[in-house]
């Protein structure tokens, strides 16, 4: 039997934890900011041309996305290793030495993308400026130093797991897991001048992270948010999560190939990458289903014992609980069926390169994982305040609805985007310089641009209630309770 | 309820646990095996190799001493880069030496410069510049296209090498390139990069370059 130790926020992992939530929503805020400024370059290729260049926007825009993300991944650990192992986390000190020698890094990397920007050709730009390679540009010493932190991170991780005598199915996949996502950076962490043997490595770490172990990452925390919200059972959960990580690593790890159809490596990824990356959506439907499954199990269950009286929700977060159903179908819908649509090499020989990648890139990235992490920060602002129930607020609801309309409608026009430059740049006129900018001239890919700019602004806003919400709902839920309580 | 044993194979924890285990083990020997294949495939050639006229995926940088094709083959369905007569480079051959020197400098000079952010290479990157996997082959750069007329120069390295040190100067789009304080060296180096990349076998990517261009800008119809 498991025991959920109710440690609330009493733990130091949980404190620490919301160290990480906190500048996990201020890297967010830069993320959009940067968006911002990249998709009116788009439109008016002389805002801050010369002082703040696309590339530089761009790359921002890039690492403090997955940067932010981190951030909260390490966060959700923190909170949830209390729960997980009954127990407080070892290396708690040293743990939070780490979070503040990775924020003074991470401040000192963005400061330097942002005034110094770029380098000489030599090495000492790579290792101090800017290594230029798409997600992780930042520089060497720095990917020193990410190696550094994280293995403070994950020892603590492990040695709880170990201390502990209690050993879910969530904690031995998130440990496996973990090792896995920490030592896949090390390839990515040296420079050859053979460009072909350079984004063989570079998509170790960024397919092997983002279709891979960041996914079963995923899959254990909506485990643990389904137990958390609606009570899930647990051995039901971790069936699934099992499933999930049999799916997830069994077409992920070999879909890489769909990286390797036309970077210098040899035609057999043709088959292997188009069989494997076909399979990768399968996992997703699998998530998908077992989410609302479980739900409504739980609500009929409670439905029938109730019978007669007032029929109660069995969501004891509800802002949490809609930020995981957003998961699982953002999940499906940009990873999986965003992601198949142009994973086939008879297809991807056209729209590698195109808005079509940036399209399943925006939908994959907040569908697979924005939508859960910002779920996991209201599951710990429940506990944070001690309350019974968390329900959704005004603001809760507008910051869900605008973000994943926002970000929809990004996908959908830059999904049009895409498809005029597969069209006209590369089928009509066969990719090149006057072919590209033909096809960025046209009203097709222009109007798409606009609307990219301007749901991209809905997504602001929305993020601008998300963050009021996070910082009110809980004092005033708790204080509600107190004059509910006082009235009694 | 925990406790109990499951009455099938199917909702038992363990047993799927076990499968995670071997399909995952099974995947990850598999992209061993694959990834030490293609790592011998993808090994840069010799310049031993473009004297015998061996084919390999990824050239020897000294292949900037020869000319590069893209020609159509048929028995693979796509097209697949030539590599043909020696041609000078920046006036002149360069020795095994001076051409790694100056691939290596480049590759530098492309990741210092964060070019991948607004440029693809070998279609990754990012959408807002033109691709530059066979950027060498691109009709813009040809003898008395418009680059080399607008740079006063009389050869292809010569006008991309112009156009990197002063791409606002040379800009003929509104969505210009921003001046990155790129040296000549260093543009030398862009250009023997962006060379030796366009002789890359990428299975046939990007197809058709730059086929249309031509009868686009001319304005041809094939209605009569």
């Amino acid at each position: 039997m498991h025991t959920n130790l109710s440690v609330g926020f009493k733990s130091g992992s949980r404190k620490l934890a919301a160290k990480y939530f906190t500048v996990a929503i201020i890297l967010f805020g830069a993320q959009l900011i940067m968006g911002l400024i990249a998709a009116i370059q788009f439109i008016d290729p002389g805002f801050l041309f010369g002082i703040f260049d696309f590339n530089i926007s761009r790359t921002i825009h890039l690492n403090a996305l997955i940067v932010w993300m981190l951030y909260a991944m390490i966060g959700s650990v923190y909170y949830m290793l209390p729960d997980e192992t009954g127990i407080e986390t070892v290396g708690l000190k040293l743990g939070t030495l780490a979070f503040w020698i990775l924020t003074a890094a991470v401040t000192v990397v963005v400061l330097v993308f942002a005034f110094i920007q770029i380098g000489p050709g030599s090495q000492m730009s790579i290792w101090f400026i800017n290594e230029g390679r798409e997600y992780i540009e930042a520089p060497r010493w720095a990917d020193i130093g990410i190696v550094v932190v994280v293995l403070i991170f994950y020892s603590n991780v492990l040695l709880t797991y170990l201390k502990s005598k209690q050993r879910t199915g969530i904690m031995a996949v998130l440990v496996a897991d973990l090792f896995a996502l920490v030592g896949l950076y090390l390839a990515g962490m040296f420079y050859t001048d053979n460009i072909s043997v350079d984004q063989y490595w570079w998509w170790w770490v960024i397919h092997l992270w983002v279709e891979a172990t960041w996914e079963v990452f995923v899959g254990a925390l909506a485990a643990y948010a389904l137990i958390q919200i609606i009570g899930a059972n647990r051995k039901i959960v971790e069936m699934w999560l099992w499933i999930e990580v049999l799916t997830l690593f069994g077409s992920g790890i070999l879909g890489l190939g769909h990286h390797y159809f036309w970077i210098g490596t040899p035609e057999y990824w043709w088959e292997i990458g188009a069989l494997f990356s076909s399979l990768e959506p399968v996992p997703l439907i699998a998530m998908f289903v077992h989410v609302l499954y479980d739900w409504g199990k739980k609500q009929g269950y409670l439905n029938g014992q109730n019978a007669g009286q007032a029929i109660k929700s069995t969501i004891k977060n509800t802002p949490a609980m809609s930020w995981i159903v957003v998961n699982a179908f953002g999940n499906f819908l940009g990873a999986g069926i965003w992601g198949f649509f142009h994973t086939l090499p008879q297809v991807n020989i056209y729209t590698h390169g195109t808005q079509f990648t940036a399209a399943h890139g925006h939908l994959a990235f907040y569908g697979a994982y924005a939508t859960i992490l910002v779920g996991m920060m209201y599951i710990a602002i429940q506990k944070y305040y001690g309350l019974e129930r968390l329900v959704s607020t005004t603001k809760t609801k507008l910051g869900i609805a605008l973000t994943t309309f926002g970000v929809l409608g990004m996908t959908i026009a830059l999904t049009i985007a895409g498809y005029e430059q597969v069209l006209v740049e590369r089928a009509e006129l066969g990719g090149g310089w006057q072919a590209y900018f033909t096809a960025q001239a046209l009203p097709w890919f222009t109007q798409a641009m606009d609307w990219r700019l301007i749901m991209g602004v809905v997504t602001c806003i929305g993020f601008v209630y998300l963050v009021i919400d996070l910082m009110t709902i809980g004092k005033n839920a708790n204080a509600q309770a107190k004059i509910k309580q006082a009235n009694i | 309820m925990d406790e109990q044993q499951p009455n099938s194979v199917w909702t038992s924890n363990s047993f799927w646990k076990r499968s995670a285990g071997w399909v995952t083990g099974f995947a990850v020997v598999l992209l061993m095996f694959l990834t030490f294949d293609t790592m011998t495939q993808i090994t840069m050639g010799t310049d031993q190799d473009l004297k015998d006229g061996i084919t390999k995926r990824v050239p020897a940088a000294t292949v900037i001493n020869y000319q590069i094709g893209y020609k159509m083959d048929y028995s693979r369905g796509h097209e697949m880069p030539v590599i043909g007569k020696p041609e000078l480079f920046f006036g002149k051959t360069w020795s095994v030496k001076e051409a790694n020197q100056l691939l290596n400098l480049g590759k530098l000079t492309e990741q210092s410069k964060d070019c991948m952010n607004c440029h693809t290479l070998l279609g990754n990157g990012a959408y807002y510049a033109p691709d530059l996997t066979k950027a060498w082959l691109d009709p813009m750069w040809k003898k008395g296209g418009v680059m080399q007329l607008m740079t006063h120069t009389k050869t292809k390295e010569e006008a991309m090498a112009a156009f990197l040190q002063y791409p606002v100067k040379y800009a003929i789009h509104v969505r210009k390139m921003p001046n990155l304080k790129i040296t000549a060296k260093e543009a030398q180096g862009l250009v023997a990069l962006l060379k030796q990349m366009s002789s890359i076998d990428t299975n046939g990517f990007p197809r058709g370059f730059s086929r249309n261009v031509q009868d686009f800008k001319q304005g041809v119809s094939n209605a009569h």
